[in-house]
């Protein structure tokens, strides 16, 4: 599948194709809304099952679920301050559908959702919405403050606004560009090196001897991935917390 | 019973500080500093800054008709947005730990 003819097919695997037969194809559900919805369920049956024993001393996935929520949790205090315990539903949520949908996607055969820009970008924009909502509603008209810093001389204000406002919107792209390129670079590389594992595998005798070299950095490649899978979820969260924190406080 | 569990947790807490094993919370719980997170990060910065300055120029021009001008002065904006969220990006964040 990923040699056709002499060509190295690196960007098949990002094509969307409808799940579920018949039903699927007629509302459009794509494989990608499947492992949305597999890592969705996978993390309720985690945070559920595993806080079903409650007990004093942890079995493996109560201390998992529970290693889960304290992680976030922290990283909630610690950047928002106390005033973020309400937001803790919402990055905790993002951050364990981020990290899920990059772990699935490592799986052989699995479809990973946070390559595509449109999902990336969906959750950027939720998150700019909400920031900007919050500080709307908590500070009002002293949120137009927020783009002409403290003691900046008044006339700078025309170049310095603009600017603000620009910097300002670029965060849901950023936000969702970041996350998206790595998933995506990341899962080129693995594709380009598997196919030449099977490209020069079939070149003779020497082939298969040469061919354990792509083979090894594919290796290297995957552990590599895994540590992406889970820095960029953590980027994605932290960076939720650092906005929330601006428009909680306003600076 | 509680102030035994108390008076050693201060202890404890004292010997740690004394050999250094609890590390200062400063750069705990903050982004990935090494230098290509440093390096990946201000390229997206800058990048997604020119992406949104190119396209408000690029939007009012359509709508005013004055292209090129404002797509001009917009890209130049949004390179101004990128190295200031550059400069954001170096300047330590004062936290929420303080207040």
């Amino acid at each position: 599948m990923a040699v056709e003819g002499k060509a190295i097919d690196a960007l098949g695997q990002f094509e969307l194709h409808s799940a579920l037969g018949a039903v699927g194809k007629s509302v459009g559900f794509t494989q990608s809304n499947l492992y949305m919805l597999i890592s969705a369920g996978l993390i309720i049956a985690m945070m559920v099952w595993g806080m079903r024993a409650r007990a004093v001393v942890p079995g493996r996935m109560q201390s998992l679920a529970e290693s889960a929520y304290s992680f976030i949790d922290d990283m909630v205090l610690a950047q928002i301050g106390q005033e973020g315990k309400r937001f803790f539903p919402f990055v905790f949520t993002l951050f364990m559908f981020i990290l899920f949908g990059n772990m699935l996607g490592l799986f052989p055969y699995a479809f990973t959702y946070t390559s595509h820009i449109t999902m990336t970008f969906t959750m950027a924009l939720i998150v700019f919405l909400l920031i900007t909502t919050v500080a709307i509603v908590l500070h009002g008209k002293k949120f137009l403050g927020y783009f002409l810093p403290e003691g900046a001389p008044m006339w700078l204000a025309p170049l310095i606004i603009p600017v603000e406002i620009v910097s300002y919107l670029s965060r849901p792209i950023s936000l969702s560009v970041r996350l998206f390129a790595n998933m995506m670079a990341g899962h080129v590389m693995l594709k380009v090196f598997a196919t030449f594992v099977v490209m020069v595998g079939a070149l003779g005798t020497v082939g298969p001897f040469v061919a354990v070299l792509p083979l090894a950095i594919n290796v290297a490649l995957i552990g590599f991935e895994i540590l992406v899978a889970f820095l960029q979820a953590y980027v994605f969260a932290i960076l939720t917390c650092i906005y929330l924190h601006d428009a909680v406080h306003l600076h | 019973m509680v102030e035994d569990r108390d008076s050693l947790n201060r202890r404890l807490k004292a010997a740690r500080d004394r050999q250094g094993l609890d590390k200062p919370q400063a750069g705990q719980g903050g982004l990935p500093t090494s230098a290509w997170g440093f390096g990946l990060r201000a390229g997206v910065e800058v990048f997604s800054a020119l992406v949104v300055g190119v396209g408000i120029g690029f939007a009012l021009d359509r709508w005013l008709g004055t292209w090129p001008w404002l797509f001009l002065l917009f890209f130049v904006m949004g390179a101004a947005a990128g190295v200031l969220n550059i400069y954001r990006l170096f300047t330590p964040r004062d936290g929420a730990r303080k207040d």
